[in-house]
Formats: C-alpha cells, sequence, structure tokens
C-alpha cells in the first residue's frame, strides 16, 4: 500500500455489540473496540476462537444493530443509515461479506448462477440475460471453477468450490469494501494460494479495501497490511503485519504466534507453545488502545504502558 | 500393530444431471489401531466421500461401484441399517467438515451432546447432562455448565465445531473420522484440541483419520499421510516421507504453496490450472495438464503406484527407471537435504513397480 496519503475507509470508535441484552444469559461479544480502516489496504483480523471478529464483521456492515459505537464509512455514520433508503442500499452495494461458513451461506434450491447474480438482479447491474450470463461466467472463471457449474446446485460441490462460489457472489456487485470471514479455511493450500493472489490481484486493480478474518497466521501475514489481535471481546493489539509478528507486545499475541503449526514433522516435535494467562484481563483496571510505538497499539492500562515501552525498546536494541 | 481398518478398491459414482461424476476412483489404504492417518489433497479431491462412505453415510445419489470397507474384518458397506446405528458415534464417529449442518439448531447443545451418550449407554438424564458439561469444558467450551441451554446459533464458529467434538468422542470410539476439524478454529486453540485427541488416543487407543489443508497441522498429528487428487491417492507414505522425501508434482505443489511467516514474495506459488472434471476423468494421469514436469506417457496410461521404501509409495511415471531425472523446485531440493541428514545410510530409492494399481 502506498504510504502517503492514508484515507480512512472505515473508522470504527468504542463499538460495543451485546446479546440478550439485560438478561440472564447477555453474552458481551465486543467491547470498546476502537480502528481505522485505510481505503486500499488489507487489515487481517486474527485472535481467540469466540474473540468476537465475526461479530466485528457483522456490526459494520450492519447485520445487526450495534449496542453502542460508532461506525463511519467513507465519512458517513453508517449507524444512522435507515432499512431500504437509497443510502443504505448503495451501503449494501459497496460492502460485501465473504462468510465463514460455506455450506451454510449459499441457498440450497438456487442454481450456481442465480446465487451469484442474486446481487447483480437487487442492483440491476446487468443490460440483459445476456450480460447477466456473461458476467456470471466471467466471475466463475475468476475464482477457479468451470462455466458449465453454473447450472449446478451447491450441494454438488465441495467445501472449497463453495466457498469459490462465495467469493464470485461477492465481487458481483463490484464492491469498495469486503469483509472476508475465514474465507479460504476450506480450500486446500494450493487453492487458498491461488485464492490469495486472486483477492490481491482484484485489491490492485480495482483498489479494494479487504477486512480478512482468518485463523492460518502465516497467511494473514502475507495478505495484510496491518493485522489487529482479539482476545475475549476486545482488540488487545494492533499494527503493521512485521510488527506484530516480529515484536509482539501483548501477552496473548504472543502465546497465539507460538502456536501456529509449521509444516515441518521435526520443528513440530520439538515445539513449545507458550501458554497465556487471561486472568491480567480481569484485574479490574481500565484499559485502552494506547499507541506504545509509531502505528503500535496495545490495549493496555495506565500502570501497564512503561513496561509495553520498554519491551518495544528492548526489540529494538 | 493391527489393522483396525481396510479400505479396498473402492470406487463411488455420483449420479447428477450432467451425468455420472467418478468421483472416487480406485482408493485403496488401511488403518493401524492406535495411529493417526491424515489425508491431504485438493479440494473435491474425494477426501469428505471416502470417510463419509467409511461411516455408512454415502449421499443418496451416490453408488459404491466397487470396494469394501472392512472394520475389524466385516464390511461396513453390507451392513444394515441398524448395524450402522449401533456403530455410527459409538464404535467409529465423525466430526463433520461443517459443524452446523451436524447440529440440530432446535435444540439446546446440552442435550444433544448427552443424547449421544444415551443412545448408546443406559444412564440417566442427569449424569449424561453432567457429563456433556464435563466434555464440553474438556473441548475448550468456558462456563459449559452456564451454556448448556444455549441453541447452536449462539455460538461462534469455532466453539461450534469444539460441540461437534464433544460428540464426537463423548463414547470414546475406536476410530474417529474427523473432517477438517480444527480450520475453524484459532491456533491456541486447535493445539488444545490436537492435544485432546493425542490423549484421548493414548488412554483408549483411539485410531484417528484426519483430513486437514493444514500442512503445519499434519506435521503435528500424523503417522502417515495419504495425497489425494482428482479422486485417487497418489502419494502414501509416514509423516517424514511425504514432508522430506515426497515424490509426487503434486505433492511437491501443495508443499511449495504454503506461505511462512518469511514469505513476502509478490505472489504465493499456486498450482497452475483447474483440477479435471470427473464427469469425463482424462486418460493418462489426472494431474499431467497441471504438471510442469508431465512426460508423453502421463498423457496416454495412468501411472501405477511405484514403492519408494516399504512405507512409502507414489503413483508418478518420474519414478520409472526410465524416467529422465529431473531438477526438483528449491522448496522440495531443500526438503531432501533434510531427509539425507535424517538417513545418511540410504542408498539412492531403489523404486519398484506395483503393478497398475
Ligand atoms: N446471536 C448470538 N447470541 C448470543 N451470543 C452470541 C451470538 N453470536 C455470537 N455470540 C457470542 O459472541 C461471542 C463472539 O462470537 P463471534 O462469532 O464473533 O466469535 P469469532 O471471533 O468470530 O470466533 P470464531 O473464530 O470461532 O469464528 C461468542 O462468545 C459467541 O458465543
Ligand atoms: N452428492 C453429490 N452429488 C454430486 N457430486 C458430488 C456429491 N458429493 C460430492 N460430489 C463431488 O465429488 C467430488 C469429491 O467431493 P468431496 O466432498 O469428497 O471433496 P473433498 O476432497 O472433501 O473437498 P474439500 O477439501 O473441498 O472439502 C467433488 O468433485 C464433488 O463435486
Ligand atoms: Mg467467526
Ligand atoms: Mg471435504
Amino acid at each position: 500500500m502506498a504510504e502517503q496519503k492514508k484515507e480512512v475507509l472505515v473508522s470504527v470508535k468504542d463499538l460495543q455489540q451485546f446479546f440478550n441484552l439485560g438478561k440472564k444469559d447477555e453474552v458481551r461479544a465486543i467491547q470498546d473496540i476502537t480502528f481505522d480502516i485505510y481505503r486500499g489496504e488489507t487489515l487481517g483480523l486474527v485472535g481467540e476462537s469466540g474473540s468476537g471478529k465475526t461479530t466485528t464483521g457483522r456490526a459494520i456492515i450492519r447485520l445487526y444493530k450495534p449496542t453502542s459505537g460508532e461506525i463511519m464509512f467513507n465519512g458517513k455514520d453508517i449507524a444512522k443509515l435507515k432499512n431500504g433508503s437509497k443510502e443504505m442500499q448503495e451501503f449494501r452495494r459497496e460492502t460485501q461479506m465473504i462468510f465463514q461458513d460455506p455450506y451454510a451461506s449459499l441457498n440450497p434450491r438456487m442454481k450456481v448462477k442465480d446465487i451469484i447474480a442474486e446481487g447483480i438482479d437487487i442492483h440491476h447491474l446487468a443490460k440483459n440475460d445476456k450480460d447477466r450470463d456473461e458476467q456470471v461466467a466471467n466471475l466463475l472463471e475468476l475464482v477457479g471453477l468451470n462455466p458449465d457449474h453454473a447450472t449446478r446446485y451447491p450441494h454438488e460441490f465441495s467445501g472449497g468450490q463453495r466457498q469459490r462460489i462465495g467469493i464470485a457472489r461477492a465481487l458481483a456487485v463490484q464492491p469498495q469494501f469486503i469483509i472476508a470471514d475465514e474465507p479460504i479455511s476450506a480450500l486446500d493450500v494450493s487453492i487458498q494460494a491461488q485464492v490469495v493472489n486472486l483477492l490481491k490481484e482484484i485489491q490492485e486493480k480495482r483498489n479494494l479495501t479487504y477486512l480478512f478474518i482468518a485463523h492460518d497466521l502465516s497467511m494473514v501475514k502475507y495478505i495484510s497490511d496491518r493485522i489487529a489481535v482479539m482476545h475475549n471481546g476486545r482488540l488487545v493489539e494492533l499494527s503493521t503485519a512485521s510488527e506484530v509478528y516480529n515484536h509482539p507486545l501483548h501477552p496473548y499475541t504472543k502465546s497465539l504466534l507460538s502456536a501456529i503449526p509449521i509444516p515441518d514433522p521435526e520443528v513440530e516435535r520439538k515445539r513449545r507453545p507458550q501458554p497465556y494467562d487471561s486472568s491480567m484481563e480481569e484485574d479490574g483496571q481500565k484499559r485502552t488502545m494506547v499507541e506504545i510505538t509509531p502505528e503500535h497499539f496495545v490495549y493496555a492500562a495506565a500502570g501497564e504502558v512503561e513496561g509495553y515501552k520498554a519491551a518495544a525498546a528492548a526489540y529494538n536494541a | 500393530m493391527s489393522k483396525i481398518l481396510e479400505v479396498n478398491n473402492l470406487e463411488i459414482d455420483f449420479h447428477t444431471y450432467a451425468g455420472e461424476v467418478h468421483a472416487i476412483r480406485n482408493v485403496s489404504f488401511d488403518l493401524e489401531k492406535g495411529e493417526t492417518l491424515a489425508i491431504v489433497g485438493e479440494s473435491g479431491s474425494g477426501k469428505s466421500v471416502t470417510l463419509r462412505t467409511i461411516m455408512g453415510l454415502l449421499a443418496k445419489n451416490g453408488e459404491v461401484v466397487n470396494g469394501e470397507v472392512l472394520f475389524n474384518g466385516e464390511d461396513i458397506l453390507k451392513k444394515s441399517n441398524k448395524e450402522l446405528n449401533d456403530m455410527r458415534g459409538n464404535d467409529i464417529s465423525m466430526i463433520f467438515q461443517d459443524p452446523m449442518t451436524s447440529l440440530d439448531p432446535t435444540m439446546p447443545i446440552g442435550k444433544q451432546v448427552a443424547e449421544v451418550l444415551r443412545i448408546h449407554n443406559s444412564v440417566s438424564k442427569k449424569s449424561a447432562m453432567e457429563e456433556a458439561a464435563r466434555v464440553l469444558e474438556l473441548v475448550g467450551i468456558k462456563d459449559a455448565r452456564n451454556r448448556l441451554k444455549d441453541y447452536p446459533h449462539q455460538f461462534s464458529g469455532g466453539q461450534r465445531q469444539r460441540i461437534v467434538i464433544a460428540i464426537a468422542i463423548i463414547n470414546n470410539p475406536q476410530i474417529l473420522i474427523a473432517d477438517e476439524p480444527t480450520t475453524a478454529l484459532d491456533v491456541t486453540i486447535q493445539a488444545q484440541i490436537i492435544d485432546l485427541l493425542k490423549e484421548l488416543q493414548t488412554k483408549i487407543d483411539t485410531s484417528i483419520i484426519f483430513i486437514t489443508h493444514d500442512l503445519g497441522v499434519v506435521a503435528g498429528i500424523a503417522d502417515r499421510v495419504a495425497v489425494m487428487y482428482a479422486g485417487k491417492i497418489v502419494e502414501f507414505g509416514t509423516v517424514d516421507e511425504i514432508f522430506y522425501n515426497a515424490q509426487h508434482p503434486y505433492t511437491w505443489g501443495l508443499l511449495e504453496s504454503m506461505p511462512t511467516l518469511e514469505t513476502n514474495t509478490k505472489r504465493l506459488h499456486a498450482i497452475p490450472g483447474t483440477p479435471p472434471s470427473l464427469l469425463d476423468p482424462p486418460v493418462g494421469d489426472a494431474f499431467a495438464p497441471r504438471n510442469a514436469y508431465a512426460m508423453q506417457i502421463d498423457t496416454e496410461q495412468e501411472p501405477p503406484f511405484f514403492q519408494v521404501s516399504p512405507t512409502h509409495k507414489a503413483a508418478t511415471w518420474l519414478l520409472h527407471p526410465d524416467a529422465p531425472k529431473v531438477e526438483l523446485p528449491p522448496e522440495i531440493a531443500r526438503r531432501r537435504e533434510i531427509w539425507k541428514k535424517m538417513n545418511p545410510e540410504t542408498k539412492k530409492p531403489q523404486t519398484t513397480e506395483k503393478g497398475a494399481d
């Protein structure tokens, strides 16, 4: 990404999303979430399973009504947009989500070509039937499927093939911003590489912005400009990809990095993961995102800042 | 070691509007008691179909054209529905690729886990619920006791997957079939689950068949590895043989495609092209059109298995004594060096043709 002018496309401030609010089984899925996404960048979102990554993504595209907080997209507060309004429709086209679950996200009764063209139809993006078929054929080719797959149904496809259908569907409406929720975890490594190359290529061509949620940390590091790490409903660390990997500061990030499986049996036999003790999160201290070194943020209490600064300095010594 | 499962010459077709899909094309392998076999390979190569067949869960439009699946010597494909029901979730259990379709969205999760226990054992509702909570804690559902009454949609993707794992292990199965059980999990929980499976293995000698795309996970968990492409096993060996001494160009392609934390090339290596249509599988080696090392014979005749060692075989003409010597991709050459250091005394691989598979 170009270093010079960083234009903020998405700005999230103090976002909270609770479920079953006020009931006995209230779930505080995400709290205190504050970050920006720059136009044209890929922000990787990693973290514990259940830490709120999907919830964050879904809140940003307004699949939920946020409990509190602000979500600015292109300078507009999208929390204020009314369902059905023209602006909301435009927002729904400009932001697309590629879902974690390639099975549940495709309507089993629809043909592949109609699944892919759903957005084209809703937003009237095809001149006629022939144009629609051509667009679908191009999209299928783009994601590595055969044009003759167009008339088949989702159950006839493997997990990986279905995920490519989901990607084609998202790309069909020419969005600006794509939230990809584990878009490649169901694919074999070679197709993962193809899809990641594809996502990067389209990004360069169309200046797309991605929020890329994933568990494969090697892949996240490869595709992301910056990385945000979540744990227990909160963002705990945010910086450039190489900072997070080479100079991790938060103990959860360190633990996560130590657990990455390496495709090397000899290395795996010797690996010692670093456990993370989450009790520090429950000590009642107020924490916020603090910029420890330029562009490197850690969720820290006032008393912890000096320690993190010293740790950062030690890396550079 | 004794064989607990043997799959012999399995061939499966699917009847579709477009014609017959030859999804599984002569697959054979066995599973030893207490071992972990990993199956890796291309999306759509038939990993899930093979394992669902072992469970007696082939889709309605599927047909076993040939082959047998022997579990403790008995052919699963000949079992009645009642026998299959007794076997599933008890002797053999499966963790499905998609957690949402294997959970009942209308039933609280505590009941779903407890029910599997009660179907196969006579225990009271109360103690089954206790046990369910215990196993859910074991797979890392925090505060499980208070979430027993929650429904699947109230859990994250990874939490649902752990609920499915709890259901699969609660009866201590002899064979655990895991179809991408950890892809939805973060690496720390993934490591916990893998430790849990290993523990189960030492405790009750469970055999595990593990499908995953994550070669890092394979390196950490597998004893042996099968590599599948277009409905066939193309290479089979111990974990070290596959990672350090791979012979099939498709296996090479997989090993090359993995980015490491050091990768910063502009594009990742990806195997060019797309997999063949299984409606009309190609003559010769199905991988040939995507294989930079393909020879004339690859387009004419299907390669048989060549035995590389007693535990290692690969179906590629490159292993034929008359094949030209090829220059290995750099990543594979690097891995061969490690192999040489591990096996200083091994001579050049003595390959023998194993007859057309
Ligand atoms: N509809 C819901 N009702 C109640 N709780 C929910 C709901 N959706 C999510 N949660 C809870 O919110 C938390 C965050 O879930 P989320 O799906 O965002 O996690 P995630 O980080 O995407 O995890 P994973 O990596 O496993 O997909 C979890 O504890 C989950 O159980
Ligand atoms: N019910 C069905 N009808 C028709 N074709 C099917 C059916 N089920 C599977 N197939 C086809 O059989 C082949 C093997 O599918 P399978 O699900 O076993 O792939 P896989 O190796 O598990 O892939 P992935 O890694 O993507 O999960 C694919 O080409 C798929 O399209
Ligand atoms: Mg999620
Ligand atoms: Mg599968």
